[in-house]
């Protein structure tokens, strides 16, 4: 009974493993880190699995996906905090390490070629606003369904939306105007 | 990039171009936007934006190992993890929710072949639901495997492969310049009678345009319906019914039946 039970499980998360790497990898940067927080996301989301209600299945695992990919940043941060001694690393420190191009996305947007130039923009927004988008943009997820993955009010992720669009839409315009 | 007086405006623009709005939302968007030129231009950037993304997606799929992985470490977590007495109440529910009409009131997305298998455990909707019918038949379609019978990008190799298998000729026609490349097509069968189902994608969706001969059922105008999370658009047009059916959203539908009138 219970081996039916995880092909269940299989059958209903499975589809949604590249969703889960999608937003793992836009969250934490890093291409390994990336591929061990769906594992570990997939391993929370079977322990989870008899808590789950209903509703969107892709919006309940990313939900997991992303509380497991910024426990795993802050653990990595802790670990290098203790290893750099009293260096402050800012943010989602360890994913700065990432050659993303540029921290400024009005910056990531003026260099580099086009195709890469969406993605430096996007990888160099805020991790609260870069979650929202990606969710949106890449998972054409609903507010509701972003609200629920991201834990904030529905008018949060609008204002959220907004201000990740904004930042997208002023570093294009500068460029054209250079 | 907009002034004061428009700053709410800005995050229902937005609601509008993501799909958020009511349809009388969506209007008074509208009405502004005729006279006020900059929030014009912003909702052009948005749309802009929005095209960027679907055109140069970054997206980041599951590779190959890793899904292995996934599954290796799923396989070796003892099936004892799971209490077993928390099966049955778990089932119990989804089916009490499917079964009076088979509705799911979410959108299952790629999870398709739940849903697939769920339409199988409590039967295909009943024969007048032809709505229904064509969104089972859909579903089925995106079974791995099951989703084409020839496999061609060109109208030209899509069309005569009809021929001996169909009773009529149903017109083809490739939009990729609109957006919606032809993936091929398959004979499905549908109110007592085969059918040609021509199958176009849009980014990682599918639309599946289902044709046969029907005089007079309809106009020209498409009438918009939904099942399951589904969206159906349905026209006639010289003696031909014609269905599109997909989980895109209303607005790319009928961007879809719009590209393929005009075409």
């Amino acid at each position: 009974m219970a081996l039916s039970t995880r092909a269940d499980f299989e059958r209903l998360v499975l589809p949604h493993l590249d969703a889960a790497h999608n937003l793992a990898r836009w969250l934490v940067r890093d291409a390994t880190m990336a591929e061990d927080v769906v594992q570990d996301a997939a391993m929370r989301a079977l322990t989870y699995y008899s808590s789950y209600r209903g509703g969107d299945v892709r919006a309940w695992l990313l939900r997991i996906v992303r509380n497991t990919a910024y426990d795993a940043l802050s653990a990595r941060k802790r670990t290098a905090s203790a290893n750099l001694g009293d260096q402050d690393l800012a943010g989602d420190g360890p994913a700065l390490q990432v050659p993303d191009g540029a921290d400024d996305p009005e910056m990531a947007l003026n260099g580099c070629e086009r195709s890469a130039e969406l993605a430096a923009a996007l990888a160099a927004l805020p991790a609260e606003l870069r979650e929202c988008l990606v969710l949106r943009e890449l998972e054409e997820l609903s507010y509701k369904d972003i609200a629920h993955v991201t834990g904030v009010p529905v008018g949060t992720v609008m204002s959220r939306l907004w201000r990740a669009r904004r930042a997208l839409m002023r570093g294009r315009l500068e460029r054209e105007q250079a | 990039m907009t002034t004061g007086h428009c700053t709410e405006m800005q995050l229902l623009i937005q609601a509008d171009v993501d799909g958020e709005l009511t349809p009388a939302e969506a209007a008074r968007v509208a009405t502004h936007l005729t006279t006020c030129a900059a929030c014009a231009e912003l909702q052009l950037q948005l749309l802009a934006l929005t095209g960027r993304f679907r055109r140069e997606a970054p997206y980041k799929p599951a590779s190959d190992a890793l899904r292995a992985a996934v599954l290796g470490r799923l396989a070796a977590t003892a099936p004892a993890a799971l209490p077993q007495d928390q099966e049955a109440p778990w089932l119990l529910r989804l089916r009490a929710l499917i079964r009076p009409r088979l509705r799911m009131t979410a959108p299952f997305g790629a999870g398709f072949a739940l849903a697939a298998g769920l339409i199988l455990a409590t039967g295909l909707p009943s024969r007048d639901d032809l709505a229904g019918t064509l969104v089972a038949g859909h579903i089925r379609a995106l079974q791995p495997g099951h989703l084409l019978d020839v496999v061609s990008t060109d109208q030209h190799t899509v069309k005569p492969w009809f021929d001996g298998r169909l009773d009529f000729a149903p017109p083809v026609k490739d939009m990729k310049a609109a957006g919606f490349p032809l993936a091929g097509g398959r004979l499905d069968y549908v109110a007592n009678r085969p059918v040609a189902a021509l199958v176009y994608q849009r980014r990682q969706h599918v639309i599946d345009l289902f044709v046969w001969p029907e005089n007079g059922a309809g106009g020209i105008n498409p009438d918009m319906t939904d099942r399951n999370g589904y969206n159906l658009l349905r026209w006639n047009r010289n003696g031909m019914a014609f269905w599109a059916v997909s989980d895109i959203s209303p607005q790319e539908l009928a961007e879809f039946v719009r590209a393929w009138q005009g075409v």
